[in-house]
């Protein structure tokens, strides 16, 4: 827990909302300006962002870049900040995929352009600041936070049934945001009662010594709220509206980040705090996890609208992310936590390429394309290489984040690794179903045959995405060695905090 | 040479690497030489590491290295490493020196097509992927291969994408070898946590071999079954074998590479590589040799009635792998490789030679419509002869060596039997006769193409008809590297494999819960002692059967070329059941497309759309409505909120003054 002189989280997470501060003073009639500004600003972000990775000390398992300041003492709000190996790749993946953002908002948002890239600055912060925040006062408010401006992007600049997408996203969020605040309260006052040290500090409130039956209705509480952002079955539904209406930029980061503030919740805040109450619920959140994967998979199959479908393909994805994390052993969280990076960068190129051809189509439905390689060959390669990383291929990052999960699952359970792996024939249906109607057979609309291929600007995009597809796939040591302390930790913490508290059985897990 | 041996799967990656990102300007002949040369480097480096082992002692013969750790996660620790022994050094020869080959042939045969690059970088990129199945030295690599293969193969069949059904096939053999993998899959999990229980937690080959006698015989069963589920979708076996003749889609070189020569024998090389864990599983062992013996008789009697050359060569491909599983299952490993081997020399040669063919008929492929094509392009012709006759078993060719290693095998071993022994003898001879009646349909009697073909029959290029002569001589002498002890050889190949396979003797007693398949099965096995004269009445045997299916295909195809159709009229339903592939796709179907997609619209509509949406939105309704009947409360007349307060200020007061008097 070393505490540094530089605020380097604060700087990271607060520099896009002073960019976006100093977007609205700049002139409306030039958006060249607007978006070459918010660009430059991106890019840095995303530089600052990298110290984290090279700085960050692998050998430990405490937070580091701390920062620890009172905010409201009298109530025990503090503002503190902090990363571990998982908060510190998922900050990395949210700058990343900011750029990305940004550069493929380039041509398709020409209404209120002001506007929508500081919505985006504004989102970025709340992200950032969620993944950072170890005080849950903190961390509500960025969380709340981050609803307003993904409420803007997709209920602004979404399609068609873009008030109904919006109002539901924001309602599904907020009952289960209003679960997890009344369990704060509570987790709150039980503890100050309990030790008389009123905190909101997460790290405190780690050792807090929580009976069983508390635990459970805690727990069930931040799970709902978290499993409603996950999404898990069967609080789904959100979602492919969500998707299908938002622009392409809304869903690539829905998708890359938004969707593990979920799971990421569960890691950080639902599994620690009431370690026990997790542990029971095991069975219950596995068997839906696993609902989730196949269940998914077979709604992808009959989609018929591209945006649709990777949504629910996102719903079985997590599933498997789910599983991993539930399973508590090394390779199951490892995997896990792998999956939710590359998940962010497979899917959010998947909505990518989605979202070229929509920019020139002007439809997603499926049965409007075919023969598209014909006309786009350069894209097409892209968007094999991207549909073999969401189907796990070797080689590519979904393979070895796909293949910890299933491990850790056997290990934990066998029969759900068996069934989780039956997701590994289904995933290579909807995908390459999808692909040959869309990209393979003949040209057979008109209004196809005059496509243009992708630009220079879509071509850097793809190539980060496939960059790191392979680079994850190929060297995943790089991002293992930053995971492994937190991972080891985080599990040794499970153990030490369940065998404290029930001294008479051995921990029943392997 | 154990820390260069990496480079033996690095020149055809160099390869796909360069001509995947060379301008679009760069010229055919450059993309050629370029995926050429990068096979035969490998070639070279594999003939390299051959002619090392020859010179170190047959135990010594094990270069391993590993380059950087890949995954590490807890006791998982996997890294990319290479492992080549004599088996591993065979099949890189094999991949290597056919590839090699059928790349040269492909700059013929693609020659003019407009995806003629896009052709050499999957080539390439299938061989790099192939090479890594066979040097992995750990389970995951070799599933990286095994998948990479899957992949290439997908990419290959459907190369001619604007074709609805090329692209349907590559699809299909990606999803149902996906179900192999599955089996794949979870085997190595089993393997990897049933190790770990003992304290090893390793997927290298070596470590594994080392430490399976720790492990207990019920679950060696239910390990080598699943990995058996991978075979049997990556070598077309029943029940999983209907992706191979749909891939026929493909270009012709890849149906000779991939699905002839190399990818679809990647199962065999599987078990060949895990003998030992075979070996410990009698149980699984029966099976394997049951599905190959049946599978090679079920698509041997398919390939009696397909009039595509390339089905025809297809089902006898499937068919000939089964004669793999069968040595696998008979714990005659060596012979299974060797047969592999020849297999790989003849079979590829049948698909060039159908390319060729092709070529010459501008792309005909109906044995119906061709014929009498011998004087029209007679290198084809001679080389197609030899590989049919290598195929069928004639003496003296490679097929008839590994073969009959194979059928004696099936019949000595202790794992063996007769009926195996029988079946596969029957099969062969059906091989015979139904490669014949392939060969006469189209090299004898009237040519029955249109006068426009005909015009245009011409001998293909020398650039495909010197692989073609090259694979012939194989062919020919291929065999020669196996002579069995009774025709004076000493099986060289057999000793060359011994390292490998040597240890692996086959467990004769099993304590599992599949005891009584064991002991049935060993009932009635006989246990025939290595006896010459027996050997060779059953070597005369099995050369007869093949001759007697040559001669009626003679009879029937050349002599009397109205029986065939008279023999189908009279047996009319069986002929329509076999032409048709006893309708298994069409069950397939049936039952997993269809049901698929039902149980998925059922879902859709009941679970989703109903059940979860009808909770969500019906809230939203429950909400609106109790507004809109709250909302009258608000009516506007101050007298009504006046008696509203009284009425709540009565209750109020009520409460606090009743309530305490209890």
């Amino acid at each position: 827990m070393d505490m540094v002189l530089f605020p380097l989280l604060s700087t990271i997470i607060f520099l896009p909302l002073a960019v976006a501060l100093v977007l609205i003073l700049l002139p409306r009639k030039n958006p060249l300006l607007i978006k070459v500004f918010t660009l430059v600003w991106t890019i840095l972000e995303f530089g600052l962002s990298l110290p984290l990775f090279f700085q960050f000390n692998e050998k430990t398992a405490g937070m580091q870049f701390m920062e620890n300041l009172d905010w409201f003492p009298e109530y025990g709000i503090g503002y503190v900040l902090g990363a571990d190996g998982i908060s510190m790749l998922l900050v990395l993946l949210t700058t990343f995929l900011t750029v990305l953002c940004v550069l493929c908002s380039w041509n398709s948002i020409t209404d209120k352009v002001k506007e929508y890239y500081a919505s985006f600055l504004l989102l970025e912060t709340a992200m950032l600041g969620a993944l950072c925040a170890l005080d849950l006062v903190l961390f509500y408010i960025f969380w709340e936070l981050m609803l307003v401006p993904m409420y803007l992007l997709i209920g602004v600049w979404g399609g068609p049934r873009r008030i109904y997408a919006a109002i539901k996203f924001f309602l599904f969020t907020m009952v289960g945001s209003v679960l997890m605040l009344l369990a704060i309260m509570a987790l709150y006052f039980h503890f100050g009662r309990d030790t008389g040290l009123y905190t909101f500090n997460l790290l405190d409130l780690y050792k807090a010594n929580i009976p069983v039956m508390k635990q459970y209705w805690l727990f069930a509480a931040f799970a709902v709220s978290f499993a409603i952002k996950v999404p898990m079955f069967p609080f789904h539904t959100w979602l492919p509206d969500a998707h299908t209406e938002a622009p392409t930029a809304g869903s690539v980061i829905l998708a890359g980040v938004l969707l593990k503030m979920g799971t990421y919740g569960f890691l950080r805040f639902a599994i620690p705090l009431f370690p026990q109450a997790a542990l029971a619920a095991t069975p219950l959140i596995s068997i839906l996890a696993l609902v989730g994967i196949i269940y998914g998979a077979v709604m992808c199959i009959m989609q018929t609208d591209m945006k649709r479908l990777i949504a629910y393909s996102s719903v079985s994805h997590l599933g498997y992310v789910m599983l991993g994390i539930f399973a508590f052993n090394m390779q199951g969280l490892e995997g896990g936590i792998y999956q939710m990076l590359n998940h962010g960068i497979s899917t959010g190129g998947l909505f990518l390429v989605v979202g070229m051809i929509y920019e020139r189509r002007h439809t997603r439905m499926i049965a409007d394309f075919g023969g598209l390689s014909k006309v786009m060959p350069r894209l097409a390669v892209f968007f094999m290489i991207i549909t073999l990383s969401s189907i796990a291929l070797p080689g590519t990052n979904g393979f070895v984040g796909e293949f910890l999960i299933l491990l850790g699952a056997f290990r934990s359970n066998i029969s759900y690794g068996v069934l989780a792996a039956t997701g590994v024939i289904l995933g290579a249906v909807y995908m390459l179903w999808m692909f040959q109607r869309v990209m393979f057979g003949q040209i057979t609309k008109e209004e196809n045959r005059g496509l243009k291929d992708i630009t220079k600007r879509e071509t850097v995009i793809l190539c980060a995405i496939v960059f790191f597809i392979f680079f994850m796939g190929l060297y995943s040591q790089a991002f293992f060695r930053k995971i492994d302390a937190t991972a080891a930790g985080y599990l040794q913490n499970m153990q030490t905090k369940i065998a404290s508290s029930n001294p008479a059985g051995p921990v029943p897990w392997r | 040479m154990a820390d260069y041996i990496w480079l033996i799967p690095c020149f055809p990656a160099l390869g796909f690497i360069i001509n995947a990102f060379s301008g679009r300007r760069t010229s055919l002949s450059f993309v050629s030489w370029v995926a050429c040369l990068a096979i035969f480097f490998s070639f070279l480096a594999s003939l390299a590491v051959f002619f090392q082992f020859l010179e170190m002692p047959a135990a010594a013969r094990v270069f391993e290295s590993d380059l950087y750790t890949w995954i590490a996660s807890g006791e998982f620790r996997v890294p990319i490493g290479f492992r080549i022994d004599a088996l591993s050094v065979i099949m890189c020869l094999v991949v290597t020196g056919v590839g090699f080959l059928i790349h040269v042939y492909s700059i013929g045969y693609m020659h003019g097509d407009p995806g003629f690059k896009r052709f050499f970088i999957y080539m390439n990129l299938f061989v790099f992927m192939m090479l890594l199945l066979v040097t992995g030295n750990n389970l995951l690599l070799m599933f990286v291969g095994w998948e990479g293969v899957g992949l290439c193969s997908y990419l290959l069949i459907g190369f001619w994408y604007e074709k609805d059904s090329a692209a349907t096939a590559g699809k299909k053999a990606f999803i149902v070898n996906r179900i192999g993998d599955f089996g794949f899959l979870l085997g190595i999990f089993l393997l990897f946590v049933s190790l770990g229980a003992e304290g090893v937690w390793t997927l290298n080959f070596g470590e594994i071999q080392k430490s399976a006698h720790l492990l207990n015989g019920d679950v060696v069963t239910l390990i080598t079954l699943l990995f058996f589920v991978g075979a049997v979708g990556k070598s077309a076996q029943i029940p999983l074998y209907v992706w191979l003749p749909d891939a026929m889609e493909g270009p012709t070189p890849v149906s000779s590479l991939i699905h002839a020569a190399t990818m679809v024998t990647a199962g065999v090389y599987m078990i060949a590589r895990l003998n030992f864990l075979y070996s410990m599983a009698p149980e699984t062992m029966i099976i394997v040799a049951l599905i190959g013996v049946l599978t090679a008789f079920f698509a041997a009697s398919i390939g009696f009635a397909q009039n595509d050359i390339k089905k025809v060569l297809a089902y006898s491909t499937i068919s000939q792998l089964g004669f793999m599983f069968v040595a696998m299952g008979v714990g005659a490993y060596a012979a299974g490789i060797f047969h592999l081997m020849t297999h790989a020399f003849f079979k590829g040669l049948l698909f060039l030679g159908a390319g060729s063919v092709m070529h010459a008929m501008s792309g005909e492929l109906d044995l119906r419509n061709m014929g009498g094509l011998r004087k029209k392009i007679p290198v084809t012709y001679w080389t197609f002869f030899i590989a049919c006759l290598a195929i069928s078993g004639m003496p003296g060719f490679s097929g008839f060596f590994s073969k009959d290693e194979i059928l004696w095998k099936a019949f000595s071993s202790s794992q063996g039997h007769t009926l195996i022994w029988l079946l596969a003898a029957v099969t062969a001879g059906m091989t015979a006769f139904y490669m014949f009646r392939l060969f006469f349909t189209v090299f004898h009697g009237e040519c029955r193409a249109s006068a426009e073909t005909q015009h245009h029959l011409h001998e293909s290029p020398k650039v495909m008809t010197i692989p073609l002569t090259i694979l012939a001589f194989l062919s020919l002498v291929g065999g020669y590297v196996g002579i069995p002890s009774l025709l004076g050889g000493n099986n060289a190949i057999e000793h060359f494999l011994a390292p490998v396979f040597g240890s692996a003797t086959p467990a004769s007693t099993t304590a599992g819960g599949l005891d009584w398949i064991g002991t049935a099965w060993a009932s009635t096995t006989e246990t025939a002692g290595h006896d010459g004269s027996l050997e060779m009445t059953l070597m005369a045997a099995s050369v007869m059967i093949a001759l007697f299916g040559i001669a009626l295909a003679y009879i029937l195809y050349v002599k009397r070329p109205e029986l065939p159709g008279l023999f189908t009229a009279t047996f009319s339903r069986l002929y329509r059941a076999v032409h048709n592939k006893y309708f298994v796709d069409e069950f397939y179907e049936l039952l997993f497309v269809r049901g698929t997609l039902k149980a998925g619209a059922l879902l859709l509509k009941v679970v989703d759309n109903g059940m979860i949406e009808g909770v969500v939105n019906g809230m939203a309704v429950v909400v609106e409505r109790a507004g809109g009947r709250l909302r009258r409360l608000e009516t506007g007349y101050v007298q009504e909120y006046a008696l509203a307060v009284i009425l709540g200020a009565v209750i109020v007061i009520g409460y606090l003054v009743v309530i305490p008097m209890f």
